[in-house]
């Protein structure tokens, strides 16, 4: 398997597996369960600096060095397409001209669903401004096919809401986004265990982010190993072929020979 | 004159560069950036740029985030 790598924007990766780095209970949970992982992309947000506080205070980049790690910045927390593209700026001039970003512009609270058109727009802006942009976004093949026109780099369907930990709800609009695709396509949220992320990567998906289900689990650290076997499994039984399904059995040992 | 910082009003002597406003706040040397009235202010302007009455200021960090 080690002649599988994942591409992304030209640069070659050996995990399947993106995490990210929020919800968990302190820098020591994000640094091992991130490591237990095997992730080599993680995702961080971009907020105010909390002016005043503690200056030896830790920081998330002490656990998450940029030179072990690839930082993906992400828009999480964005309803504008203005609000993204500042986010973005503002993270290629914190991680010294690193342009390779996460683009969500969600359109409500409640679900977290992205606004497709504000995200398109923002995408297209960020195309120019020279980003390298992997996109969240909805099941929706068409809207993923048109994201990948605009010069996106990744395509990253949703596969249940953000948080949700609802597994695979949508198989077949996933299946067809990878079909259609020339870009790696990645589930972004929804996985809840590892046999969501195992059903992802069957699906020929390139690859899986994932947050909440490691940072939520009891033990987040044992799910971020399951993860990174569960991201391999998939990868490898989505290479191998699996069966066809039969309706009826099919006897595994011979007829021929049977003294009874 | 008044500034706005990170969504705080505070005030701050005339002829203030960037860079001291960082130094003031005890955060240079870490990892930050600054937008000034939504334009990025890069790290090499931060000793030439004169913050100017009503400018609006966020200062951003990388924190855990999925």
């Amino acid at each position: 398997m080690n002649n599988d790598p994942l591409i992304i924007a030209g640069k070659t990766y050996q995990s399947r597996l993106l995490t990210g780095s929020g919800k968990y209970s302190d820098l020591e949970e994000t640094r091992a369960a991130t490591e237990a992982s095997g992730a080599e992309i993680v995702t961080v947000a971009i907020r105010r600096t909390n002016i005043g506080q503690n200056p030896d205070e830790p920081n998330l980049l002490d656990v998450l060095p940029v030179d072990k790690y690839t930082l993906l910045p992400n828009t999480a927390g964005c309803y504008t397409a203005e609000d993204a593209v500042r986010t973005c700026r503002l993270a290629r001039e914190l991680l010294d001209g690193h342009d390779l970003v996460k683009l969500e512009v969600l359109g409500d609270e409640k679900t977290l669903f992205p606004d497709v058109t504000a995200t398109l727009e923002a995408a297209k802006t960020l195309v120019k401004d020279g980003f390298k942009i992997m996109v969240y976004t909805n099941d929706d093949p068409i809207i993923a096919k048109r994201l990948e026109d605009i010069g996106c780099v990744a395509v990253m369907p949703l596969a249940a809401p953000i948080g949700s930990g609802l597994g695979i709800r949508n198989p077949y609009n996933i299946l067809t986004i990878v079909e259609n695709a020339s870009v790696p396509v990645l589930v972004d949220a929804g996985v809840g265990t590892a046999s969501d992320a195992a059903i992802a990567m069957e699906l020929g998906c390139d690859g899986i982010l994932m947050n909440t289900a490691i940072a939520a689990a009891q033990n987040p650290v044992l799910m971020a190993s399951a993860m990174k076997k569960a991201v391999q499994a998939g990868r490898e039984a989505f290479l191998a072929g699996r069966m066809p399904r039969k309706r009826y059995a099919s006897a595994s040992s011979p007829i021929d020979g049977t003294f009874f | 004159m008044n500034i706005t910082l990170n969504g705080e009003i505070k005030q701050l002597n005339d002829g203030t560069n960037l860079n001291q406003l960082i130094e003031q706040l005890n955060i240079e040397g870490k990892r930050i950036a600054v937008e000034i009235n939504k334009e990025i202010i890069p790290k090499s302007e931060h000793t030439t740029y004169e913050i100017k009455d009503g400018d609006h200021i966020e200062i951003v960090h990388a924190i855990g985030g999925g």
